[in-house]
């Protein structure tokens, strides 16, 4: 009869909210895995009804604090759909210069303060910044370059004010977007920095294996909008997604489990976007990328640390790109005409596609919503990482196994804040 | 001498928005301080203290101990003890952002740090009463805090 033990943790910090996960093994086998979610993660769909399809940007906003740009624009882009409102370049630009600095901000703070830790073998960003306060530094001048775009274009730094249906209350001048132009080169450097500094670290092993699911835009990384594409031939506009993906009600958790409607694990965020357009990443990226040894595609679930670092680098390069080419538009936005109908919206938030759906009517109230977050989509990809490496690393001691399992649920950056509450980490050995 | 009175919390999570509404409080009776909202991700608030020399936070907590009761620390001389501010849905809570800030000698000159005992953190709770009722009294002592006299 093999050994029991128990392992439990109360508390799995340095991921965005909480949650909670326990794992239970018998000798070296695993015999189950789940995340579980205590929050009601509908609370949001239920506060849209009712309200204008004006106001879809700035209540989403608030589903979460590290990611509001991605909410808004996936909300903006679904109520543009179903109102046949196409935005002209600037706007366009400016848009995605706007999620560039979510994307900056986001990957720093989860790069540096909640991730890296892990590999250098700290309890936290507190410990690894009384022993590295350089690099501390380093990754905190980047998010606040993140913050400064998102202050600038946004108007404030969190859940930005200046976002609206068709574009934006007011647009910068190009005078005002030049300001940015020194810090973001500044971050570019560090962000290279960060590439180098990431791919020194020892990664332990696991391989991704499931399908990987990006947005995709011709000639470019998509970010602010695009096709659903997967490495299995899927390509669908945002309209078609509830036909080829379903939310499963789990339960064990207030959340839903997202899987492919013929019942497959699917993965989104930075290792599918840079499996899937990696290509497409500018030249620099792709020059620090070579040189750290983590050429697209990737497929090793604990380089995602690399791979975040090279977004890093191209979400700035790629900013610096729009505010050079940037062009004032006429208006600051294209005013919208509410026509009845459903709209269907997607976007690649810093950890993965970001889904909402609108049914309107005429005068533009919202009478349905849905909104799938990248982590209710990475859920099954996250349990199945899970099973593989407690099997792999079984025979490390409980509180090694423990740092481990930690260490690969933060792979995927889990915003469990926009999909639940509270995790902790329960491992159960019989 | 800068003071900056700084708020968070998050205002569709019940009592979790006891901080913003202690702000608020501030900001109506003393239009002239500095008041900073931190609706969840709180690393900024390094930025938000910089250079002052006086921060006065507030922050819901769970500590177990009777709803609205305020606890007060002085986090220039005391640790943010890690288990009662963690009460906000954000990972990287108020007590690590401060111990963040006296890893890397990014603190105020002076922080004090005031936690509302609070019970309901649910999405779309409003705030309990008991927690509401301590707003008022919290904002007042952070306006003597900061020298100022209330206008209202």
């Amino acid at each position: 009869m093999p050994e029991r033990r128990t392992i439990k943790t109360d508390y799995l910090a340095r991921v965005e909210g909480e949650g909670a996960m326990s794992v239970r093994l018998r000798g070296d086998t695993v015999e189950h895995v789940e995340l579980r979610i205590f929050e009601p993660p509908r609370f949001f769909e239920a506060l849209l009804r009712g309200r204008s399809c004006l106001e879809a940007p700035d209540i989403t906003a608030r589903i979460c604090g590290i990611c509001p740009v991605a909410y808004q624009t996936s909300a903006v882009n679904a109520i543009e759909d179903v109102c046949g409102i196409e935005l002209p370049a600037p706007l366009r630009a400016l848009r995605r210069i706007l999620y560039c600095g979510e994307w900056i901000e986001s990957h720093a703070l989860h790069v540096y303060m909640l991730h890296a830790p892990d590999f250098l073998g700290y309890d936290g960003a507190i410990e690894l910044a009384r022993d590295e306060p350089a690099a501390v530094e380093r990754g905190l001048a980047l998010k606040k370059t993140g913050n400064e775009v998102l202050a600038l274009i946004g108007g404030r730094e969190i859940h930005p004010i200046n976002v609206r249906v068709g574009g934006f209350y007011r647009a910068p001048t190009r005078r005002e977007l030049r300001r940015l132009v020194e810090p973001l080169e500044r971050a570019r450097e560090a962000a290279l920095e960060t590439v180098r500094w990431t791919a020194g670290f020892d990664f332990p092993e696991r391989a991704v294996e499931c399908e990987l699911v990006a947005l995709s835009e011709p000639g470019t990384y998509a970010i602010e909008r695009g096709r659903i594409i997967s490495d299995r031939g899927l390509d669908i506009g945002a309209a078609a997604y509830d036909e080829h993906f379903v939310e499963e009600h789990v339960e064990r958790s207030n959340a839903l489990h997202s899987r492919r409607r013929d019942g497959g694990t699917y993965l989104c965020g930075p290792l599918a976007r840079y499996a899937l357009n990696g290509a497409a990443l500018s030249p620099l990226a792709l020059e620090a990328a070579r040189e750290a040894g983590v050429e697209p595609p990737c497929r090793d679930a604990f380089r995602s640390i690399v791979v975040r670092s090279v977004e890093l680098v191209y979400a700035c390069d790629e900013a610096l790109r729009l505010i050079e080419s940037y062009e004032e538009p006429d208006a600051p936005f294209v005013p919208l005409e509410p026509v009845a109908g459903v709209g269907y919206g997607v976007s690649e938030a810093p950890r993965g596609l970001l889904y909402h759906r609108y049914r309107i009517d005429a005068d533009g109230t919202i009478l349905d919503a849905k909104i799938v977050p990248p982590t209710s989509q990475n859920q099954l990809a996250i349990e199945d990482d899970l099973r593989a490496v407690v099997e792999r690393y079984a025979r490390l001691g409980d509180d090694e196994l423990r740092a481990v399992c930690e260490q690969a649920i933060r792979n995927y950056d889990p915003c469990i804040s926009c999909a639940t509450h509270f995790l902790d980490l329960q491992v159960e050995r019989l | 001498m800068k003071t900056v009175v700084i708020g968070v919390g998050n205002a569709y999570r019940g009592d979790d928005a006891a901080g913003l509404a202690v702000a608020e409080r501030v900001r109506v009776h003393a239009p002239e301080l500095d008041v900073f909202v931190c609706e969840q991700e709180p690393i900024q608030l390094l930025d938000a203290w910089e250079g002052a020399d006086l921060a006065l936070l507030v922050d819901a907590v769970s500590s177990g101990a009777e709803p609205g009761t305020v606890h007060r620390l002085d986090a220039t001389v005391e640790p943010v003890p890690a288990a009662v501010f963690r009460g906000s849905t954000h990972a990287f809570g108020v007590a690590e952002v401060v111990e963040l800030g006296r890893a890397l000698g990014r603190l105020p000159e002076r922080l004090l740090v005031f936690g509302i005992e609070g019970t309901a953190f649910s999405a779309g709770d409003e705030l309990t009463p008991a927690v509401a009722a301590a707003v008022e009294p919290l904002a007042a002592e952070l306006l003597a805090e900061a020298g100022c006299t209330s206008t209202r």
